[in-house]
């Protein structure tokens, strides 16, 4: 991120997302900017700065707005953005806040032509009777130009805010979630778009379960699931019906009554779902835990890892100062076998799902020098302190690290901690396991 | 923001910091018998409280967060069955001399509590139900109005609701059906006000509630008065 500028509410990063190759890498804020990071090809003369990323683009994506009709601000934040599978030389890109999702597209211009037989080199007109013989202009390499441009824009579909966006792999269409509806649009039409969940009661007094995430199957482009705050998985199929209010699979963890509190819900509610890259499971992350559960096994998930457990008995204070809201995402590396989320205090978590074994690293400038190695971190609850260990109490709950993204085939990560933008990469093992 | 028993509360009542941080250590400890069963009804009240003044706070929004705002409501009503011998009695608040009931003082308070969860509640049906009507909010209000003020158009709709509700509901959507009303849709009226819905459980229990401001109700009360003749007069708080 620039750093010539004072940080302020609007450099706050909202959403990280690598495209499909990894190359690129988009960054969404508060203040509805997109900046686009690409990854310097790898170099033998320069080793030390191979595969690092550096600014590509920015772009204003979404400006605030004012609804006149209903006395209400929208808020620019991009709450989500989603790569466009390459299909061509350019680069596509979903952005959407609240209310309106974008299409953009990102083109290089990397030669120009020169030699018009009309215009001279500024542009202007010639003088026609200087012209006394014809050429044919030449492309000339020029300095690379990155050009962003709105190509649609999917207005009015939504009545409540856009919290998920995923494109189809069918490549023509994508869906975008509020709070209680899931619109399905296709890529090329902007006026309309079908409607495929519908949660909303008939009486609002009813209202007891909103949706948190939703997604597209990775390779079945019949199937997306779509989570609630009640902490539950509905998996629909759209070739069942037009309208998916009836799920194909509901996938619920029964509550543990030794567990049961007050907050039992709110902690329960889903933030986050992913699917694996494999498709056969999805990841989901509630105020305590990330869960992967198995698509055939609607009724518990097949592994829980606790993230920070010893904030279970810290609800009530957490419930008070609003923290119990925050919504935290989760993320697969990409063989699937390591799963990584964010937590306080500028701390974020993998586990490895074949070793059981999980670590706590930390995202800060004191931390982690470039090409530094990532020291983990320990969380004491009380009982023996070690010496570099922090105290629950300690935390600093203003430092969340909300936003993760995992690059699709390394082990490069990069993680959002508020107006920070950190980028690990793992050299030594900088292949799938 | 550090985590720590004398963390700074957003109530304004003083007592309540004390009452909370005894309930706090009582909170924390997990093995508290209590904890698997109804808790005690000290601890119910405070958290109940902060769940109102939450409630509040987020149906002040020109836009609430609806997921906050259901599992707030949500956390309200497992308090509030947890509380059931205290939320049985009737919204007017005894004086403390009857016999049997705990806590005299604290059931009243409790119960007066639950009154105005349950109209909070209410409200906010009564502003998505009425939003099916395509009122002219241009009329109701200045626009550009800053966000987080109250909507003048919302207590006038409130007013009118319970009235008209059903002649709203049927015929103008009927006649606005080829057109793509979804701009109409529930966010129409944002529920930033509920204090000035008469609802049916009045009676002295309002009293108790809490109230609106009264400089917010003035300004509502000029605006409503300027705009259009009122139905039937606004109550205080509930």
């Amino acid at each position: 991120m620039p750093s010539h500028r004072m940080p302020s509410e609007a450099d706050i990063i909202s959403t990280v997302e690598f495209n499909h190759t990894g190359e690129l890498l988009a960054t969404g804020d508060k203040g509805g900017r997109v900046v686009i990071f690409q990854r310097e090809p790898e170099s033998k003369n320069a080793p030390h700065s191979q595969g690092e990323y550096d600014v590509y683009s920015t772009f204003q994506s979404h400006e605030p707005e004012f609804d006149y009709l209903k006395s209400l601000e929208i808020e620019e934040k991009i709450n989500k953005i989603k790569w466009l599978p390459q299909q061509n030389a350019a680069h596509s890109l979903l952005s959407t806040n609240d209310k309106t999702i974008k299409l953009w597209k990102i083109t290089e211009r990397d030669k120009r032509p020169e030699g018009y037989n009309l215009k001279d080199e500024e542009g202007k007109l010639k003088d026609l009777s200087t012209v006394t013989s014809l050429q044919v202009p030449v492309l000339k390499p020029m300095d690379l130009m990155v050009e962003v441009s709105p190509r649609r824009v999917f207005a009015n579909g939504h009545t409540y805010h856009i919290n998920s966006i995923s494109v189809n792999s069918d490549c023509e269409t994508y869906m975008s979630a509020d709070d209680l509806r899931i619109n399905l649009w296709h890529l090329a039409i902007t006026d309309r778009s079908f409607n495929i969940v519908d949660i909303k009661p008939a009486n609002m007094e009813d209202l007891t379960e909103v949706i948190t995430a939703s997604e597209f199957h990775p390779h079945h482009c019949n199937l997306f699931v779509y989570s609630s705050s009640k902490g539950s998985l509905r998996l629909c199929d759209m070739r069942a019906a037009a309208l998916c209010d009836k799920h194909s699979k509901l996938f619920e963890e029964p509550e543990d009554p030794s567990n049961r509190s007050f907050f039992s819900e709110i902690i329960s509610s889903v933030s986050d779902v992913k699917f694996s890259h494999s498709g056969r499971y999805m990841l989901t992350r509630d105020y305590l835990t990330v869960k992967v559960w198995d698509l055939n096994m609607e009724a518990r998930p097949v592994e829980t890892y606790q993230v920070h457990d010893y904030l279970r008995s810290k609800l009530c204070s957490l419930y008070e100062n609003d923290c119990i809201f925050d919504k935290f995402e989760c993320a697969w590396n990409g063989s699937d076998s390591v799963i990584m989320t964010g937590a306080y205090n500028n701390f974020f978590r993998m586990f490895d799902r074949n070793t059981k074994r999980d670590v706590t690293l930390e995202a800060s400038r004191e931390s982690s020098k470039p090409r530094a190695v990532l020291k983990p971190r320990r969380v004491c609850v009380g009982g023996k302190r070690r010496r570099d260990d922090i105290s629950v109490d300690s935390l600093d709950f203003t430092k969340k690290i909300l936003h993760t993204a995992w690059h699709p085939a390394e082990n490069i990560i990069a993680i959002a901690a508020t107006n920070n933008l950190y980028i690990f990469q793992d050299k030594v093992n900088s292949e799938m396991h | 923001m550090m985590l720590s028993k004398g963390l700074k509360r957003k109530r304004e009542e003083e007592e309540e910091e004390k009452e909370a941080l005894a309930v706090d250590a009582w909170w924390l400890d997990p093995s508290h018998p209590a904890v698997a069963q109804a808790p005690p009804a000290v601890a119910s009240s405070s958290l109940f409280d902060l769940s109102v003044l939450k409630l509040r706070h987020s149906l002040r929004q020109s836009e609430p967060d609806l997921r906050h705002l259901v599992l707030v409501v949500n956390t309200l009503r497992r308090i509030q069955a947890s509380m059931a011998p205290a939320a049985a009695l009737p919204p007017v608040p005894s004086p403390p001399a009857a016999p049997g009931v705990a806590d005299p003082l604290l059931a009243s308070s409790d119960a007066a509590l639950s009154a105005s969860m349950a109209s909070l509640l209410e409200d906010l049906s009564h502003i998505e139900g009425l939003s099916q009507a395509p009122q002219p909010l241009a009329d109701e209000g200045p626009p550009g109005r800053p966000t987080g003020g109250a909507p003048p158009g919302l207590g006038a709709l409130d007013l009118l609701g319970p009235a008209t509700g059903c002649l709203l509901d049927d015929g103008l959507e009927g006649l606005f059906e080829d057109i793509d009303t979804s701009m109409y849709d529930s966010e129409l009226w944002a529920p930033a006000s509920e204090g000035l819905k008469p609802g049916p459980e009045g009676g002295p229990g309002k009293e108790e509630a809490p109230e609106l401001d009264e400089a917010e109700l003035d300004y509502l009360m000029d605006v409503l008065v300027g705009t259009q003749a009122l139905e039937r007069p606004p109550g205080l708080g509930r």
